[in-house]
């Protein structure tokens, strides 16, 4: 059977990993090539990597950072942050990414994305959504690290992805973004049964249940999660034992 | 001389492939290449693909790469990844196309609405790590029954003759995720992005003597 994956995420500024509350107040969390090579030995299913800052200094060093995991870790790297055109696709694929997540920038030009995944397949595109409940029941995306309101529905805009090309959904609740106060697991659930392709759960994981109810209860594909694992409360497969012992498939 | 050319025809992302055989082949001569003639004098052949397989058919075409394709198919250590493996077929349902025709079979889209048995929806793309049931060809040697690769792909190829089949995986059906004939082997999911088990599979490749 196919395993629920855990993805460990790598926010990533001025060559450094970091991690925030609610996209805010940043606390660094160490070297990302040597924090990469840790996760893949603890058995991660794909690493996830966000240039949180996409200034053009900081975009050289994402790219040797890239290089490097792609040199020793040889499971699946998707990397976004600062994603605007094809060409950064493209450029990002060639330094060794194997998908790249697109966020704000498919919501400024959706043909992005069809353009994309028109040109690299689907497989290699994901669309990051950062989602705040506006009303029980009700999220709207949100842009720019979480602080442009944009007026979307979030379950009609993943669907106008996938429809667009997008190979997989990376859902961020910003509500619980930080807060380890677990994810959003109605967003998910709402999210996760209008697509037809996968959903990564992110946002809120504090504890190893919090990872298994994103899968048991959020329905989602995998679960993404970053400050559980970067400062060694848990390792990855402690959190893979927990979840296979909560009846869920995963890869130990 | 050139131990092993990985085929180029610009669909998309080759330096994982490239990176995972200088890993197990350190001391072997690897080349990314667009040129038939590069292909040709190669010892070994890796053709991988991603993306949809009527673009990956004709910018192979575009190349001039065909021929090499098919020669090298029938004439050394031959090894498909994904797309490189659903094209050696004779037709796809992916934009209803002939395929390069070296297997026979076909290749068709995993069903919508897929079901597993706690009756959850099954995503398409199948997309992770799933396990594999393999067969006793020299590549799966060193690889456990049940071992986890990775897989991404919309598309599975269903080959008329199941002396070729190599291993099987669920989704949650039955499908066929590796074939092998001769001096071919060729695989669904990727081997260069599935850690351990893929990385031993790629071992065994570069080592293989086909008989």
């Amino acid at each position: 059977m196919l395993a629920k994956r855990i993805i460990p995420c790598l926010d990533v500024t001025a060559g450094r990993v970091v991690k925030g509350v609610h996209f805010v107040e940043l606390r660094d969390a160490g070297d990302p090539v040597e924090i990469a090579r840790r996760y893949d030995e603890q058995g991660a299913d794909e690493l996830t990597f966000l240039d949180i800052t996409a200034s053009s200094d900081d975009r050289g060093i994402l790219f040797r950072i890239i290089e490097q995991v792609a040199e020793q870790v040889f499971i699946p790297l998707t990397v976004g942050g600062g994603v605007r055109q094809v060409e950064d696709v493209r450029n990002l694929l060639n330094a060794g990414a194997d998908k790249v997540s697109i966020n704000t920038s498919a919501v400024l030009n959706p043909q992005l994305v069809a353009d994309a995944a028109g040109r690299y397949g689907s497989q290699c595109i994901v669309v990051a959504i950062d989602a705040k409940q506006i009303q029980p029941g009700r999220w709207e995306v949100f842009t720019h690290g979480g602080r442009k309101a944009t007026g979307l529905g979030v379950v009609e805009w993943a669907k106008k992805m996938q429809a667009l090309g997008a190979g997989e959904i990376l859902l961020t609740s910003m509500d619980r973004d930080g807060s380890k106060i677990g994810y959003d697991l109605q967003l998910i659930r709402a999210v996760t049964d209008a697509l037809e392709i996968p959903l990564i759960a992110s946002g809120g994981a504090g504890t190893l249940q919090h990872l298994a109810d994103g899968v048991k209860l959020g329905g989602a594909d995998a679960v993404l999660a970053a400050s559980i694992f970067h400062y060694g409360e848990y390792t990855i497969q402690q959190a893979k034992q927990y979840m296979a012992q909560q009846g869920i498939v995963v890869r130990l | 001389m050139v131990d092993i050319a990985i085929i180029d025809y610009g669909m998309g992302n080759l330096r994982s492939v490239y990176q995972a055989l200088r890993t197990v082949a350190p001391a072997a001569s690897i080349v990314v290449t667009d040129d038939p003639q590069e292909v040709d004098q190669a010892a070994r052949v890796v053709f991988p693909g991603q993306g949809a397989m009527p673009d990956c058919i004709r910018e192979l075409d575009m190349r001039g790469l065909r021929a090499a394709v098919l020669h090298a198919a029938r004439t050394k250590p031959f090894l498909g990844i994904c797309i490189g493996l659903q094209m050696l077929f004779e037709h796809s349902e992916e934009g209803d196309i002939p395929g390069l025709a070296i297997l026979p079979g076909r290749v068709v889209r995993f069903a919508s609405n897929l079901r597993d048995a706690q009756n959850n929806k099954l995503k398409v793309p199948h997309m992770g790590w799933n396990q594999v049931q393999h067969g006793n060809h020299p590549l799966w040697e060193g690889i456990d029954q049940n071992a986890r690769f990775y897989f991404v792909h919309s598309y599975y190829v269903c080959p008329q003759d199941a002396q070729f089949v190599q291993a099987t995986s669920c989704y949650p059906q039955q499908f066929v995720c590796a074939v092998a004939r001769d001096n071919l082997f060729a695989v669904q999911f990727h081997p260069e992005k599935s850690q351990g088990a893929g990385l031993m599979l790629l071992k065994n490749f570069v080592n293989w003597m086909p008989v």
